[in-house]
């Protein structure tokens, strides 16, 4: 009996599906997300007392974000404090064309991924020469300039009222209710997840790793620094741009208010909390970082009883709750829930010979 | 003085004032860059702090301004030594994305806990410099811009001469220049980092408790101490003397830009064109003017 994984080729070692088993957990999963959840959402919404189905939509659309960070932070070492303004651009591109400009959803939402792209790049310009802290504060200034865009270019955007965008349509077929919303959401974040796995098999993905590690001997071994820094955030900025233009056709408004400098800080948590560098983390980050309000709910309802106007300050407590959230994992679990969950595994796997 | 040119003065007057607080507050960012190598994203959150608890302090307490002011002083101290003993020290070797990430976390809980104790209304201090204003061949002033300025001015020859002189200013330059170097000459490189998380936020304290004078403070105070990253930029992060010259040349820039652009614009370019000039900056000058330009060698 193997007491572990021995491959004697580089395919073997390349492979996503390393065994058979993984095979079959995942297309487990897969049936459960396609068939299970939406069978049992209705009746576990009853229970908890939110709706899950709610919950899950965002979760997908936030995970092609987060995936989107990840690569750009996690395999290519740049970090992004403008994430949150880059996803408004994407929703604000895809709601304007959808509803100005009266182009189809698939063509618009793929258009609020490259106008994403292509303003992501323009504030990744200052990568080739910036490192990690130079490059936090230019793309904090992109956020706040985007954000002053966003509110002040009324003609375009609709300043502070916002802009009101309708439910896409697909031949004829319109994604009215959350559940069909879902399916779309759920195939583009696999798609999306699928992409990212294969990307960091590639050369590219290499590359970035490379860059990300020691840039100055990438460099040396060949790797176009500029190049690939600015394409990790051409690619990144197209994920989160799709996800933006997924919110604004979901939530059917946007308004600066949604892309914050606090959404920012939000993904860099996910990706962090869910771990950098690892596929699985933007999606346990995610997880976690939508489903933290609403299981902190519980105890504000509990307290609410004995402090009435707890639910007047919920906000700021879950704001609260969020920071030291952060500042605990980094503190304790730098690696995230994704290496966790590595170690979990591997106990598991050799159980119960572990030596 | 034609009307123009008149408006025109105004405008740099108040800009300078401004910018002599955003001074201080970048001073207190290039210390603990250049001590620590860490960047503060709670800067805006320290200034936040110090502004409220000096009012708590005056407002409910009824202690008058000056003790206040040293009250504050002494929480910023041990804020400032709680947060480099409980956040930064375990994480003195992490990467560099975990450090930047540490202190937005900090920045939001404190950020949260003034929110949970005095709410997101403005508040303003009781008067303590007369508002009466001061007219300089038609510029007007007022007082308390002038007691602001001139604290300001204070508190950077302060800090000037405590670099120079002290023995731990000379200490934290050392760590500042090599650590291992320092630490073999006998010099505790943990002590300076407390040290230098005490003062930055000491410093951003009376900026806060400054600007709080002249506007009144709400909950986005935190936002003006954010303006600090525009001027450290444009001075050079580890420059001090760029630190200065950074956020004053910030803040009469903005208010130049505000005075006369808002009408194009809608308004708010106030807000916004400190951090269009970052990004120019960033990218034809990325060491500031009088920052170290980082020379590879493999």
């Amino acid at each position: 009996m193997p007491t572990g994984l021995f491959h004697s080729t580089y395919q073997d070692d390349e492979k996503i599906f390393q065994t058979v088993w993984l095979k079959c957990w995942l297309g487990g999963l897969l049936l459960f997300l396609f068939v299970g959840l939406p069978f049992i959402a209705p009746w576990l919404s009853g229970i908890i007392g939110f709706s899950v189905q709610h919950m899950a939509n965002m979760i997908g659309i936030y995970i092609i974000g987060a995936h989107g960070l990840n690569l750009l932070t996690g395999y290519t070492g740049q970090i992004s404090l403008g994430h949150g303004a880059f996803m408004g651009v994407g929703a604000y591109t895809s709601a304007i064309l959808f509803m100005k400009a009266g182009w189809p959803f698939w063509l618009s939402l793929p258009a609020a991924g490259l106008v994403t792209a292509g303003v992501g790049m323009i504030f990744g310009v200052p990568s080739l020469r910036l490192r990690g802290l130079y490059l936090a504060i230019a793309t904090m200034a992109a956020q706040f300039i985007i954000g002053y865009a966003m509110r002040n270019w009324t003609s375009l955007t609709g300043g502070s009222g916002g802009l009101n965008v309708d439910r896409p349509s697909f031949f004829g077929f319109t994604l009215d209710t959350d559940l069909h919303y879902y399916y779309l959401i759920l195939v583009l974040a696999i798609v999306s997840t699928v992409f990212l796995k294969n990307l960091l098999r590639t050369r590219t993905g290499r590359a970035m790793v490379a860059v990300r590690d020691r840039y100055l001997s990438a460099e040396i071994m060949g790797v176009n620094l500029f190049k690939y820094r600015l394409l990790a955030f051409g690619i990144s900025s197209f994920y989160v741009g799709v996800a933006g233009g997924l919110f604004a056709h979901y939530v059917l408004v946007v308004s600066d208010e949604h892309f914050t400098m606090w959404l920012s800080i939000q993904y860099l948590a996910m990706v962090i909390i869910g771990g950098l560098g690892h596929v699985l983390g933007g999606i346990f980050g995610t997880i976690f970082m939508v489903l933290l309000p609403e299981v902190l709910r519980i105890p504000t309802e509990i307290l609410s009883n004995i402090y009435p106007n707890i639910f007047a300050i919920f906000g700021t407590l879950r704001e609260l709750v969020f920071g030291l959230v952060i500042i605990l994992f980094l503190i304790f679990e730098p690696d995230g829930l994704a290496a966790r969950w590595h170690t979990i595994r591997a106990y598991w796997k050799l159980w119960p010979f572990s030596y | 003085m034609s009307p123009g040119f008149l408006y025109f003065s105004q405008l740099v007057v108040t800009g300078l004032v401004i910018g002599s607080v955003y001074s201080l507050g970048a001073l207190g960012f290039v210390l603990i860059y250049k001590a620590t190598s860490v960047i503060n994203f709670a800067q805006g959150e320290c200034v936040l702090m110090g502004a409220y608890i000096c009012l708590w302090v005056v407002v409910d307490m009824q202690i008058p301004f000056v003790w206040a002011f040293f009250i504050t002083i002494a929480f910023s101290v041990v804020l400032g030594l709680l947060v480099e003993r409980l956040m930064l020290r375990p994480l003195i070797g992490e990467p560099l994305i975990t450090v930047i990430m540490v202190t937005i976390g900090l920045a939001t809980v404190l950020k949260s806990i003034v929110t949970l104790f005095w709410g997101t209304q403005i508040r303003v201090f009781p008067q303590i410099f007369p508002q009466e204003p001061l007219r300089f061949q038609g510029i007007v002033v007022s007082e308390v811009y002038l007691w602001t300025f001139g604290f300001a001015l204070f508190f950077m020859a302060v800090f000037a001469a405590f670099f120079k002189y002290s023995r731990a200013g000379i200490a934290m330059r050392a760590t500042a220049d090599d650590q291992q170097v320092a630490q073999s000459m006998g010099i505790s490189v943990k002590r300076i980092f407390a040290i230098s998380w005490c003062i930055a936020a000491v410093v951003s304290a009376v900026g806060g408790m400054l600007i709080g004078n002249i506007n009144g403070i709400n909950i986005t105070l935190a936002d003006f101490g954010l303006k600090v990253f525009p001027a450290v930029i444009l001075g050079g992060l580890d420059s001090i003397v760029g630190a200065i010259i950074g956020g004053l040349a910030i803040g009469i820039l903005e208010n130049l830009m505000g005075g006369y652009l808002d009408i194009y614009f809608g308004g708010g370019v106030k807000e916004v064109a400190p951090f269009v000039v970052l990004v120019v900056i960033l990218m034809i000058k990325p060491y500031g003017l009088f920052g170290t330009v980082e020379i590879e060698r493999v």
